[in-house]
């Protein structure tokens, strides 16, 4: 069986200076595996190379036993949905037409869309809950509405993996719990394997099957998220003005939570 | 949660709303063309032309005009006339592509290099043909063709970085090698004892449609047809590019590919037009602009209406050009910019939604 993603032995740098570096990890099909870790500790540069928009140096990745670059574009659009971060659209499209260019790798000659796509694309857009903004344009949206469009178009192209780097940033903490709810139950019920960058540990506790914990272009720690996210870890990642507690409404998965830290300072690297 | 359907008002939108505006352009650049064959130092009524072209289509009809005037239609004013809009079309199609292309309100045909490319060759072919005397126009028009291809190639490949061609660098290296050229052709201009030679040189600048006939049309229609066809096929496309190149790619465009192919398909066909006419500037700008203002920037309707208004344009243009300060002829190119301009602008003002 081909898994969606398999990562191995992966590096990778800008001009020298390394920004990942051995990265190997698996995702399985309907598993939600999430990648957190501190700022510039390399989880954006993974998930582009996931999705074939940059090459390894070393060690490969595998979307479906085959480099990306080894699919044909198209057909790799047909496997594979990316939202990247802060995702620009012109704000001159509708909500309707941005969501279907979802559809442009079923798009015959000319690009006219069929019965098909205009119900994929609808569907989706009912999904994340902006179906009713079908005919606005998307600089008329608010950030987490424009946000959920780029999902919206992620989720048209019905992809059986999913790459998704911080697509809920901008929203609400209703908005929040509802995509990654979403998310969470698509990947169980279509078997949709999710690779998804989460700033917020908390989030990442909730919704993630497994996390991947990435520090300075290392993978330090993989697997349940109360294995991951332990007191002593993230104490030493992320300094000490954060106190880590087991939920206990959640099987103790842990939440993560500020606290003033009389000596803080910026860490530099 | 039951899924509802897709609603009716999102089934064909636009279709629907947009179908009739191209039958009416296409009725308009039909109507245009006949007054452009009308107006002129012989002026003859644009029912007659209408008859005239019936008639040598193979309609009934008694000839009740002078036999010179389908002289005058069918050698002078016809071809004139078809050559503009070939060039019209071409430019506006090739400045939405060029627009799309690079992201960018202000990207034109000329952007990386066809002008100054086709200018310098041009020019030195003037400068030449009076020096040694061998062909005529046409040797001129070979050069600018030719100049305005190796320009756009040498754009190109100095932009190439490791298999990829970055928008920006594309850009900028137009600028540089459209300054290169523009201070190349001045200098041989400078150079120029012949008074007489630099008008020649300078009203090609400018733009003319004064040497037309049917062996311009010929050649041009060749590589505007293919230009177009090309260009058609990635209506959509062009729409997907709207987004970052890395969102793009992530919806299967092979994004260099693209850019690659219609590169060499807008620099064929605007080098085949700026061939014929010399430098039209504003056309291939603002009309892309205009249909956008109006009714939004899909490609697949975009392409087409600024084809079509675009040959209307400069039709007009040229028919302005010939007929106001008969004998003498104006430059095309200050007509499109004088009457153009102030148009976009009064549209751009009306209009609240965003432009770009």
């Amino acid at each position: 069986m081909t898994l969606p993603l398999e990562v191995e032995n992966l590096t990778f740098g800008y001009n020298g200076r390394p920004v990942l570096q051995g990265v190997s990890f698996r995702l399985m099909p309907g598993e939600v595996l999430g990648l957190i870790g501190p700022n510039g500790a390399g989880k954006s540069t993974l998930i582009r190379l996931a999705a074939g928009l940059l090459r390894p140096l070393e060690g490969m990745v595998r979307l479906f036993g085959r480099a990306p670059q080894d699919w044909p574009p198209r057909a790799l659009a047909r496997q594979a949905a990316l939202v990247p971060q802060g995702a620009y659209i012109p704000p001159t499209f509708t909500v309707w037409e941005s969501a279907l260019l979802g559809r442009t790798p079923y798009l015959g000659f000319l690009g006219v869309p069929r019965e098909r796509d205009r119900q994929a694309t609808w569907r989706a857009l009912e999904r994340v809950g902006i179906a009713h903004l079908a005919d606005r344009f998307i600089g008329q949206l608010s950030g987490g509405e424009r946000q959920r469009v780029v999902l919206a178009r992620a989720l048209a192209q019905e992809p059986r993996c999913l790459l998704l780097d911080e697509p809920t940033t901008h929203l609400d903490i209703h908005h929040q719990v509802a995509i990654l709810s979403l998310i969470r139950r698509m990947a169980l019920e279509d078997g949709i394997g999710v690779l998804i960058v989460l700033h917020d540990l908390n989030l990442a506790s909730t919704f993630a099957d497994r996390l991947a914990l990435l520090v300075d272009g290392r993978l330090i720690a993989l697997g349940d998220p109360r294995d991951v996210l332990r007191s002593d870890r993230l104490l030493a990642i992320y300094g000490s003005g954060i106190t880590v507690f087991p939920r206990p409404d959640d099987g103790g998965r842990p939440v993560v939570l500020p606290r003033y830290w009389d000596e803080a300072v910026c860490l530099t690297e | 949660m039951g899924s509802s359907t897709v609603p009716q008002a999102l089934r064909f939108p636009s279709a629907r709303r947009r179908t009739p505006f191209l039958i009416a352009a296409a009725a308009g650049l039909l109507l245009v063309g006949t007054l452009g064959m009308a107006w002129g130092a012989v002026s003859i009524p644009p029912f007659t032309v209408a008859r005239i072209i019936g008639a040598n289509l193979g309609g009934s009809g008694v000839a009740d005009w002078p036999a010179a005037w389908e002289t005058i239609l069918f050698q002078i004013r016809l071809p004139r006339v078809i050559l503009g809009g070939l060039v019209g079309l071409t430019l506006a199609v090739a400045g939405a592509v060029y627009q799309a292309l690079f992201r960018n309100p202000l990207a034109e045909p000329y952007l990386i290099g066809v002008s100054s490319g086709a200018s310098f060759g041009a020019t030195l072919a003037i400068v030449l043909v009076w020096r040694f005397g061998v062909g005529g126009w046409n040797g001129v028009s070979l050069a600018a063709f030719v100049g305005a291809l190796l320009a756009t190639a040498a754009v190109y490949g100095l932009a190439r970085v490791g298999g990829r061609t970055p928008i920006t660098t594309l850009i900028l290296a137009g600028v540089a090698l459209n300054a290169i050229l523009s201070a190349a052709t001045v200098f041989l201009m400078y150079m120029m004892r012949d008074a007489f030679q630099a008008m020649h040189v300078l009203g090609w600048l400018m733009g003319s449609l004064a040497l037309a006939d049917w062996e311009k049309v010929r050649v041009v229609f060749l590589y505007v047809l293919g230009g177009l066809v090309v260009i058609g096929g990635y209506a959509h496309t062009l729409n997907v590019l709207q987004l970052d190149e890395e969102q793009a790619q992530s919806l299967g465009v092979a994004v260099e590919r693209t850019k690659g192919i219609l590169i060499v398909a807008v620099s064929l066909a605007t080098a085949a037009a700026v061939s014929v006419s010399g430098v039209v500037g504003f056309v291939g700008l603002i009309v892309p602009h205009i249909v956008r203002l109006l009714w939004g920037p899909d490609h697949r309707f975009l392409l087409p209406m600024s084809g079509l208004i675009g040959a209307a344009t400069l039709i007009l243009a040229d028919s302005a050009a010939r007929t106001v300060f008969a004998p003498r002829e104006l430059p095309l190119g200050v007509v499109t910019a004088v009457v153009g301009a102030p148009f976009f602008l009064y549209l751009l003002r009306r209009q609240k939604r965003e432009v770009f």
